[in-house]
């Protein structure tokens, strides 16, 4: 017991020495990326996006040459590069124009001239946020997995990295090939994520995770090259100014569907999240949860609302009616769940469907509300994931029944965990509050039955996720769990600054969401008006 | 000027912060200073609001814009007008009382810096929700007053009883808070708007509307109404949604008298009195509300009568005088509402913060029938409660009877043809009401004490840092009546119609004082002349008291109607039936038919790379030709 001590307080020391360097350096990038964004800003054509995608690769390949024993260093270059990435991604925020609907930051160069395919990239008002969210948790993911990954931990940090590089290039391209390689590319490391470090089921649950999206992206090939050959083009923007038959506006609609689909998940394509999430490391839940699934919905806007306006007015009642049922289905589902993770993967489902049912709502509000809600629900998911990592790193359990009394014993803990579940279930002053709120206003005045039907969730909401607090946090302290718990107090400040930034993220946006509406406001309005422009052409 | 009354907000979030930030660690003195004084400088400040509303002025405010969304614009600001200023008085001078009197009471309780940042919290919320300017704001209020409730009643979270009914009090007012929301939902895509000055200058024209539901043609402003009274029913617990209350007591007594007895229950009466000109052009939601009141009030008296613990039946109490405010907004008398609710406020937090001092001197203890004979330890808890009972039972001259008075007469003049059954059951309550008040008096204070000899002797009066909240809270149940609130209000809420001869208000006054002093007789004669009569009323009528005590079984009800069904719903049909069986199967079963398929098929595969790659493209190119030839 001595011993053990004196090795936590040798650990202490280490790491409050490892978080001064860190400080150190975190200036030292701050102040070379003023510089940088000085450039981006300036307008010297500094290729930020191409930058935002390669580092991390560049990155990781540094780190698969690092001598495998070094553990620390590791941890640390990871650390070290993805604090480099979220700061390099910053002049997305600050040099954003949030005036204009065009696409930003443009790059583009012939990529295979012989089919005019490019290597275009550029954000607007919809895409940019999601960036930056990528780029925050990608940090926290390095910070949590700290003590968690102990094996194969070259490999695990390089993944992460490659995994971030694939989502952000899925949200930057503009051109469907490109897209579908990014698409693609991120199973690749995800996969593995699951199927090395995950827990005991995690080969089912990889294989299942990668079967489920790439039978769906299959059929997004299928249209992907449709679209190619009827337009011979590859270019997104170009393909949405073009006028597609309404039979094969309908038939695309579906090809696109299946991918996306699968993905967000709708309803009743979900079988893969739960176990995905359950089985995977904390950070790859919290990659899945935080962007990953947002790239379903962003799809849907990026392809099946302006490209096939015609048949998404009349496929949205279908797909709203699609939306209720997740929302339902999935927070039903919750009230019974007894594993911790698995809890929070269904309430995805029901968040999710909140999402989709904004933007088939077809409004500026349901649409913005979709939006900002997939934010949220990367903030606040992603947050309760982190959560439930370290709760797992001291106990070793994820069954709710093994815990209790938590708040006795680690009072900051059980603090953020209540500030996440007030997220969760939207209570004024969240983020998630300011999501639902516009969601529900939106669906409302698309129809008003779905609205009624969905706002039933914020009871259902309130009813699994207060519970679960109560079943894990109060009451009486399980004694299994004190004996777990050895070595480990509340949490260490490692911890803390993981889950600081999204708590603050959770009020910032509750008290003033005007700040990422802006972003997105006029993207969304022309959206509309693309929609309903080319819907009246009909 | 105007902009600094903000700060009135500012002073308690600060408190806030700085205790659940700073005040673990730092001696109990600092944050009880913090805690308090925080509290008072809103007070002050809202003194001068409220000077300023006298001198005929309304104050409105915006800090800045909240959300921004297409044709939805909604500012966080406030309006400081004549409702505001009586609402402001009560959350700042109650609240700050009560605030002083937790000094003592939760001195030695180790998260005292945690009770006194939910409390700061607390007041910060309800200060939001009266001070709103706009419907989404005052939503933010409602829900935030529901999340400090939450943590209050479960502020000894260790004990499963206060777990349970925290998480049941936030579900069931969720319930009604559903409705809520969707009120303001239907009323925003009608009038485009969620300020209360833009709100109720398009109101008018939405008469004569109806709306569609499910084929079935409703008026809209009904509709609205309702659907926004459904929050009202929930927050200050009506029937069907009056159930979290009496589980509420497991929180700390001083929250009790706060949350859920002076201010935050009483919300939902401040709502329904705010957007008054939406409820007036409804006659049948002002007879809901008329009616949920009178029926609650008469219900909750029932079963409190018959109760055996101090806080619940004062829990009781307070939901059936909370009925009364409803019954008088019903009869658009909401001046004589709100006035109830301000005279409510003193008594009924002096009734909670004596029980308080009982259960501080007698460790904790809660059944009056484990009591008696305190009032000779206890004079200074006995004197003030005999005075918080005299008032909440209606005998003349005290601020209780004026306002309960006012309800009653306007019921009774009322020109609706249900106005006079509602002012005979609204009677019969007010008897009812003396009859449990001195019960708990008698029970309690006189007679000889009926527990442990060992308590008896330890029982001693509080520290003065509790009874002189007491003192002050008993001086002012007796004055505020003098201060004629509907007058007051007349500006905001208009005035309501009479159809009788003023000369029959005697009549009111009389019957209603007959009506106190039979209750109290009752009791009296129940408890100190005859008390072999409370026992065989009881074993006579034991139907009758069962179903009493156990509060009609509704808890009960309610678990086999909702809270079963729901759980077995998600349990065998979602999860087991549809998401295992059905999806599960499907998913798990395309696999193996293609196994199946696979090994038939095998005899295709050849190994020749090349001939995979013509059987893709091959079916690339028909699919494709497929679609681009549709």
């Amino acid at each position: 017991m001595h011993s053990e001590e004196v090795v936590y307080n040798g650990k202490i020391r280490l790491e409050l020495k490892k978080n001064l360097i860190i400080s150190l350096l975190v200036g030292v990038f701050i102040g070379g990326t003023i510089v940088l964004s000085g450039y981006a800003i300036n307008g010297l054509k500094f290729p930020i996006l191409s930058t935002l995608i390669f580092f991390p690769v560049i990155g990781a390949a540094f780190i698969a040459i690092l001598p495998k024993e070094k553990e620390e260093l590791i941890k640390f270059s990871a650390l070290v590069i993805s604090i480099f990435e979220l700061i390099l991604s910053l002049p997305l925020y600050l040099s954003f124009d949030k005036t204009t609907s065009q696409m930003q930051f443009r790059e583009e160069y012939l990529w295979i001239p012989q089919w005019g395919i490019k290597y275009s990239l550029g954000v607007d008002g919809i895409s940019v946020l999601f960036v930056l969210l990528s780029s925050l948790l990608t940090v926290l993911c390095v910070t949590v997995s700290w003590r968690e990954i102990d094996k194969k931990i070259k490999e695990f940090y390089a993944s992460i990295l490659l995994t971030h590089t694939a989502m952000i290039g899925v949200f930057m391209s503009l051109d469907i090939f490109l897209f579908y390689i990014f698409w693609e590319a991120m199973l690749i490391p995800m996969y593995l994520i699951v199927g090395i470090w995950g827990g005991p089921r995690r080969i089912y649950s990889a294989i299942k995770f990668f079967i489920y999206t790439f039978v769906g992206s299959l059929f997004m090939l299928v249209g992907i090259l449709v679209l190619f050959f009827y337009t011979g083009s590859s270019d997104i923007l170009h393909l949405m100014r073009i006028h597609y038959p309404y039979k094969m506006q309908l038939w695309l609609f579906w090809a696109f569907f299946a991918a996306f689909a699968v993905k967000v998940p709708m309803w009743p394509l979900h079988t893969w999240l739960p176990d995905a999430h359950t089985e995977a490391p904390t950070a790859g839940s919290v990659i899945l949860a935080g962007i990953l699934i947002k790239m379903g919905a962003y799809g849907f806007l990026r392809f099946n609302l302006p490209m096939f306006p015609e048949a998404t007015v009349n496929m949205k009642p279908f797909m709203m009616i699609l939306s209720v049922i997740a929302i339902i289905y999935g927070a039903l589902i919750c009230l019974i769940q007894k594993d911790l993770k698995r809890l929070i993967a269904y309430s995805s489902v029901s968040h999710m469907g909140f999402v989709t049912l904004g933007i088939f709502a077809l409004n500026q509000q349901g649409i913005q509300g979709g939006i900002l809600q997939m934010l949220n629900h990367g903030v606040v998911t992603g947050a309760l994931f982190l959560c439930v990592g370290m709760l797992y790193e001291r106990a070793h359990t994820r069954l709710i029944a093994h815990y209790g009394g938590v708040a006795t014993v680690m009072p900051a803990y059980s603090a953020f965990f209540m500030t996440f579940t007030l997220a969760s279930l939207g209570l004024p002053g969240t983020n998630g509050f300011i999501g639902e709120f516009l969601i529900l206003l939106g669906a409302f005045k698309a129809w008003k039955l779905m609205s009624v039907l969905a706002a039933t969730a914020l009871i259902i909401g309130a009813a699994y996720m207060l519970w679960l607090y109560q079943r894990v946090f109060f009451e009486k302290t399980n004694p299994e769990f004190l004996r777990h718990i050895h070595g480990y107090g509340d949490l260490n400040s490692r911890e803390i600054l993981t889950l600081l930034p999204l708590a603050l993220a959770v009020v910032w946006i509750g008290f003033y969401p005007n700040a990422l509406l802006g972003f997105m406001d006029v993207s969304v309005k022309e959206l509309i008006n693309h929609i309903v422009h080319i819907g009246a052409i009909r | 000027m105007e902009k600094f009354y903000g700060l009135i907000l500012v002073f308690p979030l600060f408190g806030f912060l700085f205790n659940i930030l700073v005040g673990r660690f730092i001696k109990h003195r600092w944050v009880s200073l913090v805690g308090t004084f925080s509290i008072l400088a809103s007070l002050i400040l809202s003194l001068f609001a409220i000077a300023e509303v006298f001198s005929g002025k309304t104050i409105e405010y915006n800090i800045y814009i909240w959300i921004v969304s297409d044709d939805l614009k909604v500012s966080f600001g406030y309006l400081i007008d004549h409702l505001t200023a009586v609402m402001l008085f009560v959350v700042c001078f109650v609240g700050w009382l009560i605030h002083v009197y937790s000094v003592g009471y939760m001195y030695s309780d180790p998260g005292y810096a945690r009770y006194f940042a939910y409390l700061n919290l607390f007041v910060f919320s309800m200060l939001m929700l009266v001070m709103s300017n706009n419907l989404l704001m005052l939503y933010f209020g409602w829900e935030a007053v529901g999340l400090c409730s939450y943590f209050l009643i479960g502020f000894w979270y260790q004990k499963k009883s206060a777990s349970d009914a925290a998480k049941k009090a936030f579900i069931v007012n969720r319930i009604g808070d559903f409705g809520f929301a969707l009120g303001i939902f239907l009323l925003f895509v009608n009038v485009y708007a969620l300020n209360y000055t833009e709100i109720f200058q398009k109101i008018p024209e939405l008469q004569g509307k109806t709306i569609s539901i499910l084929g079935l043609h409703v008026d809209l402003i009904t509709t609205l109404a309702l659907l926004l009274f459904c929050g009202a029913v929930g927050k200050s617990a009506q029937i069907p949604l009056y159930v979290w209350l009496p589980d509420a007591m497991e929180g700390p007594t001083p929250v009790s008298a706060l949350i859920h007895a002076a201010t935050m229950v009483t919300a939902g009466v401040f709502m329904v009195s705010r957007l008054n000109p939406l409820y007036n052009l409804s006659e049948t939601a002002l007879a809901v509300v008329a009616t949920v009141g009178a029926l609650t009030s008469f219900y909750a008296a029932t079963i409190g009568s018959v109760q055996r613990d101090i806080k619940r039946i004062i829990a009781y109490s307070t939901i059936s005088q909370i009925g009364y405010m409803f019954l008088g907004c019903g009869f658009a008398a909401y001046g004589a509402g709100v006035f109830h609710l301000y005279t409510h406020a003193f008594f009924k937090a002096l009734l909670f913060l004596c029980a308080g001092s009982v259960m501080h001197a007698m460790a904790g203890e809660l059944d009056i029938y484990k009591m008696g004979g305190l009032r000779k330890r206890m004079p200074i808890t006995y004197i003030t409660f005999f005075i918080a009972a005299l008032t909440i039972s209606g005998i003349p001259g005290l601020s209780g009877f004026f306002s309960k008075d006012e309800i009653l007469w306007y019921a009774f003049a009322s020109e609706k043809p249900y106005g006079k059954y509602l002012w005979f059951l609204g009677t019969l309550t007010a008897t009812l009401t003396a009859f449990y008040t001195f019960r708990v008096l008698f029970l309690a204070f006189h007679g000889k004490f009926r527990g442990p000899e060992k308590i008896y002797t330890h029982i001693h009066e509080s520290p003065p840092i509790m009874t002189i909240p007491l003192v002050v809270l008993a001086l002012g149940s007796v004055v505020v009546g003098y201060f004629s609130v509907p007058h007051f209000l007349e500006p905001v809420v208009g005035e309501p119609v009479v159809s009788v001869p003023h000369e029959q208000e005697r009549f009111v006054m009389l019957v209603s004082t007959i009506a106190a002093f039979a209750g109290v007789f009752i009791a009296w004669y129940m408890y100190i002349l005859k008390p072999k009569v409370p026992e065989i009323l009881a074993s006579k009528f034991s139907g009758v008291y069962k179903v009493l005590w156990n509060k009609y079984y509704v808890d009960e009800l309610y678990y086999w109607l909702f809270v079963k069904p729901t759980v077995w719903l998600a349990d065998r049909f979602i999860e087991r039936f549809t998401d295992i069986k059905i999806i599960e199967g499907i998913v798990n079963g395309v696999p193996n038919l293609i196994y199946r398929v696979g090994s038939w098929a095998r005899n295709l595969q050849t190994g020749f790379l090349q001939q995979y790659a013509i059987f893709m493209i091959v079916g690339v190119i028909i699919f494709i030709l497929l679609i681009v030839s549709l």
